[in-house]
């Protein structure tokens, strides 16, 4: 039943050109060839001419291969069977597992109506006072990680997906090395992790149009379990990389580039994935956590830039901490006010006095005389530095808040720090 | 006159199809899937024998040889009682309404009505039998929520009509005919409480359009003061991701005095319109008393919903917005952000393979925009009542450079630019409109003179803080540190207002020109200190008190007390001669 075609007329990149009758958009198609096979999906139609991108890639190919069509989308297998499990981005077992079919569901589906969306009330814990005390991360945000090659990105990731309370996490590789990879599971597993995640990887050296399935098919999987109830974590390591891919193949396609190469609509496909990330009404969510590095450090790069445009704030990993300037959880006034009454006032007193911390050290750094005040300041930021925002630190939201009283008790009078009288009685530690 | 035709390529959400008959430009047609369903669809390329059609929906599953169908009609939104309170996706979908239906998914190929059916409207006549009338005259009125809602001879009419008949007083749904209309030329016309109007045509069934002369108060002091806007007048928000772009606009749907405000999110995040959604309902317009949802219409077509139909929701908001202006009322269209509508332009083009221009932008992107803004303005209606639409868009520049093609195209086009800055939002200094690169040709609440000679101590303060960047206080003059320390003051109690106060969030133009005054009185005292560091926590203090000032209610007690200690704490500072 299935219409198989021997005539290829065409090949560049990973597109290849086959002249077929009754091929719909978007059908998902298998091609054979010397290299074995692959599976490939129908993204250009032009009357009889069908542009197919072909998931492994062109290389091997023959005008004389063999193309099978499916007669449907692509989709992916759903169920628990998932669990504990490690795919590539076509959904090839990459664990030596059994294949699994059941309960076929499409990727890249519709998006939620705006209608049916909540507020997002409910915080994730993770641990870290750079997070928890500063920039909240909630139930339902899109946040990426921006950041530069080298720094513990993949890390970060997977200490927050150990320690957030979530039910199902899913995670996306994308152009991972194989050492991040492996790094990733053996975390997962060491840490009894793994039997509530499924894990689809790209790595560096596989075809790069699977790079660009990995979002979708995580997120297609994430949005199952969310619809049945749970609170799935998504974590996407690195989007630069499946920005990139599409990048790759737009040009293939001789479409043209917008800016620095990457095609016009960089935006809107990255929104379509961001964008998955939802609280369910009375059911499960999706929470995105995304990886960005910026090459060259450079946040107007278009991949940092058009990410900043969609996501709900965004954390800046930098020297191997997260940086309080520039970082920005733009969910945290939902749930920072309901946490603990000194909360957001902590936040502000401590990252406005770590503002000033910077401006000493310039001021110092350009040899002006440092008054007593300045000596005070000198003080806290460093302890600041040491105890609250290193990433070794990992405590739960309410010791953070207690430590940030601490510190503050150490270097300043109450008056200093211009904090309401009404909560320094309550909190400030009395000297024993 | 409808025709049929079938797809023969499918590149995106754009599909070629060859046709036999007539096909005219931009009308709409629907693509049929396999399995039924009819893709809503519109013209954009005609061919010889072939015809270019955006797709407002996925395309997946569509085939070489499907079926086309052409309606002759252009793509139009529906006019009448029962827009105010929703939220349309671009095509003027209900979206709750769709929830109810489809559940928590949008579905493909699913139109409905924009309007309800079977709600019944109480009209009451204003026209008499034997009255002759032109477009956009009033036949009658219904009550919507807190409006009347003139019910108007119909757009498309040309020339002069005669009342043949019109219904009494009494309940009626809008597709009952609630008058008939004879033209020049003896044929009877039909008019009911709710018409059709293509979303890319002005509605112009006003007498004359006139110049936007009167302040429209957003209650932001740094806009009303510094950057006004006008009623009727138009403006945008360019600004880096994070700059508060949004939560400007968002304060001003709810602030903003107008009659209606229609807020278009473009190409967002879904999440903040649901902000807008779930709050609106419950927050009371102190102008009217009722839930800030009875004027507010929303149009929803976020980042993840179709591309193609991003262009058409802000045309579809400025058409709702002319059809209020008809009734003679002053509605404001916030459009969030002009950037993804451009965006979705260039992806458009870039299928059709037209020649790109700048950032592969298509060369019509200008007048695109500037016959959008074009649409905004003043005009007086055939009975001599006013009504106005003012359009204030954002804009997303791609790294947050203002030298795109976006932001330079609105720029051209509007009377007044609200830059905001990185550096300011870095610093939390919001609204991060930049005070010194901003501009705005509108008239505000505020003696010109004042306000510019405000902007040149902000301007001159930051020079002096430049300046101690490289020499140090010990190098500044008492003279230049005092200036620069104004300068500060005036920025964090002027320009800088807290989004999350109850009262400071909004000014109202009563109090800007009162706290004005006081504020510019200070500015202008002359002062001295003997030393810098007193000098400085002399401001630090003044600031948070007038801060305070700022956050209790006007003229209150508090209010009153807080101003005697803001002038005797000034009245020491001050150098007597
Ligand atoms: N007036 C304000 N007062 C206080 N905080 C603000 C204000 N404006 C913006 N912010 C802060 O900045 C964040 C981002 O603002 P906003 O969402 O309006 O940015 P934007 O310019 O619309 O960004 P994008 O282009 O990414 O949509 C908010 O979540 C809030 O934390
Ligand atoms: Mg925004």
């Amino acid at each position: 039943m299935y219409k198989v075609y021997h005539r290829i007329e065409r090949i560049a990149g990973s597109v290849i050109t086959v002249k077929a009758e009754g091929v719909a958009y978007q059908e998902l198609a298998q091609v054979t060839s010397g290299q074995g096979i692959s599976l490939a999906r129908v993204n250009r139609i032009d009357g009889d001419m069908v542009d197919l991108q072909v998931f492994a890639g062109s290389r091997g190919i023959s005008t004389e291969s063999q193309v099978r069509f499916f007669g449907k989308p692509m989709d992916t297998p759903f169920g628990d069977s998932l669990l504990g499990r490690v795919f590539t981005g076509a959904g090839v077992p990459r664990d030596n597992g059994p294949v699994i079919e059941e309960n076929s569901v499409p990727i890249g589906g519709p998006s939620v109506n705006p209608s049916k969306r909540i507020v997002p009330t409910r915080m994730v814990r993770t641990g870290i006072p750079m997070i928890d005390v500063f920039n909240t991360l909630v139930v339902s945000q899109k946040l990426p990680i921006f950041s530069v090659a080298g720094e513990p990105y993949n890390q970060l990731l997977a200490r927050i997906a150990l320690q957030a309370e979530v039910d199902v996490i899913v995670l996306g590789g994308m152009g991972l090395k194989f050492d991040d990879y492996l790094y990733l599971k053996d975390f997962l597993e060491k840490n009894g992790a793994l039997s509530r995640s499924v894990m689809f990887v790209h790595t560096a050296s596989d075809p790069i149009v699977e790079c660009m399935l990995v979002p979708d098919v995580a997120l297609a999987v994430a949005e199952q379990f969310a619809t049945k109830g749970k609170n799935v974590l998504v974590l996407l390591t690195d989007m630069t990389n499946f920005a990139d891919a599409m990048k790759e193949i737009a040009i293939t396609m001789e479409q043209i580039p917008s800016n620095r190469g990457y095609p016009g609509d960089l935006y809107s496909q990255l929104a379509a994935r961001y964008e998955k990330a939802v609280d369910f009404e009375g059911s499960g969510s999706i929470t995105i956590l995304a990886v960005t590095t910026m090459p060259g450090d450079d946040v107007t790069h278009p991949v940092p830039d058009n990410t900043g445009y969609i996501t709900e704030g965004q954390f800046y990993l930098r020297k191997g901490r997260i940086e309080p300037f520039g970082s920005l959880s733009r969910l945290k006034q939902q749930v920072n006010g309901k946490t603990r009454s000194d909360h957001r006032t902590i936040a502000n007193t401590m990252i406005q006095l770590y503002a000033s911390f910077r401006e000493t050290l310039e001021k110092q750094s350009m040899g002006f005389r440092m008054s007593g005040w300045d000596q005070k300041v000198l003080k806290y930021g460093e302890r600041f530095e040491k105890e609250m925002m290193d990433l070794s630190v990992n405590i739960p939201l309410e010791r953070a808040l207690d430590l940030g009283w601490t510190i503050l008790a150490d270097c300043f009078n109450p008056e200093e720090t211009g904090i309401p009288s009404k909560l320094i009685n309550e909190y400030w530690p009395k000297k024993g | 006159m409808a025709t049929n035709g079938k797809i023969i390529g499918v590149n995106g959400n754009l599909i070629r199809v060859a046709f036999t008959d007539a096909v005219v430009q931009n009308e709409v047609a629907y693509a049929k899937l396999a399995s039924g369903v009819k893709l809503k669809s519109e013209v954009i390329r005609i061919r010889g024998d072939y015809a270019e059609l955006q797709v407002f929906e996925d395309t997946t599953g569509l085939k070489t040889g499907d079926d086309v169908e052409f309606t002759g009609e252009l793509l139009s939104v529906e006019l009448g009682p029962g827009l105010l309170t929703q939220i349309f996706d671009g095509l003027q979908n209900p979206l709750p309404r769709l929830a109810t239906e489809c559940g928590f998914f949008l579905q493909r190929g699913k139109y409905l009505h924009a309007l309800p059916r079977r709600k019944k409207w109480t009209f009451t006549p204003v026209a008499k039998v034997g009255d002759k009338l032109t477009a956009g005259e009033t036949l009658g009125t219904v009550p919507e929520g807190i409006f009347k809602h003139r019910i108007m001879v119909p757009f498309k009419i040309q020339g002069t009509v005669t009342v043949e008949s019109i219904l009494a007083e009494g309940d009626y749904v809008i597709e009952d005919v609630i008058a008939t209309l004879k033209d020049g030329e003896g044929k009877i016309i039909d008019a009911k409480m709710s018409q059709f109007w293509p979303i890319k045509i002005p509605i112009k069934q006003y007498a004359e359009r006139l110049r936007p002369d009167e302040p429209m108060v957003t209650q932001q002091r740094i806009i009303d003061t510094f950057f006004p806007v006008a009623r009727g007048g138009t403006y945008c928000i360019p600004g880096p991701f994070g700059a508060g772009k949004t939560v400007l606009q968002q304060l001003t749907s709810r602030y903003a005095d107008v009659d209606i405000v229609i807020f278009a999110a473009c190409g967002e995040r879904a999440g903040e319109v649901v902000e807008t959604l779930r709050e609106f309902p419950d927050l009371l317009d102190p102008r009217t008393g009722k839930s800030l949802m009875e004027r507010t219409l929303i149009i929803c077509n976020t980042s993840s919903m179709p591309v193609a139909a991003r262009e058409a929701s802000v045309y579809t908001g400025v058409t709702l917005a002319e059809y209020y202006r008809q009734m003679g009322l002053n509605v404001l269209l916030l459009a969030d952000s002009t950037s993804r509508w451009a965006q979705a332009l260039r992806e458009m083009s870039g299928r059709l393979e037209e020649i790109p221009g700048e950032e592969a932008f298509p060369a019509y992107l200008e007048s695109v925009i500037a016959s959008f803004y074009e649409r905004g303005g003043v005009v007086r209606l055939k009975d001599g009542t006013k009504g106005s639409v003012t359009i204030g868009g954002t804009v997303s520049p791609a790294g947050g450079n203002f030298e795109e093609p976006v932001t330079q195209a609105t720029l051209k086009v509007v009377g007044a630019f609200h830059g905001l800055s990185r550096e300011r939002s870095d610093q939390r200094r919001f609204p991060a409109i930049h005070p010194l690169d901003s501009w705005s040709k509108y008239e505000g609440i505020i003696d010109v003179a004042k306000v510019s000679a405000a902007r040149h101590i902000l301007a001159e303060g930051g020079d002096v803080n430049q300046m101690m960047k490289v020499v140090g206080e010990e190098g500044t003059s008492m003279e230049d540190f005092v200036l620069y320390l104004k300068s500060e003051y005036l920025d964090a109690v002027y320009l800088q207002q807290d989004a999350y106060n109850d009262i400071d969030s909004a000014c109202s133009a009563e109090r800007q020109k009162y706290l004005f005054g006081k504020v510019f009185q200070i500015l202008k005292t002359p002062m001295t200190f003997k030393e810098k560091d007193v000098a400085r926590s002399f401001f630090l203090k003044l600031t948070q008190i007038t801060k305070d000032w700022n956050r209790v209610e006007f003229q209150s007690q508090e209010f009153k007390n807080l101003e005697v200690q803001i002038f005797k704490s000034v009245a020491e500072a001050e150098i007597h001669v």
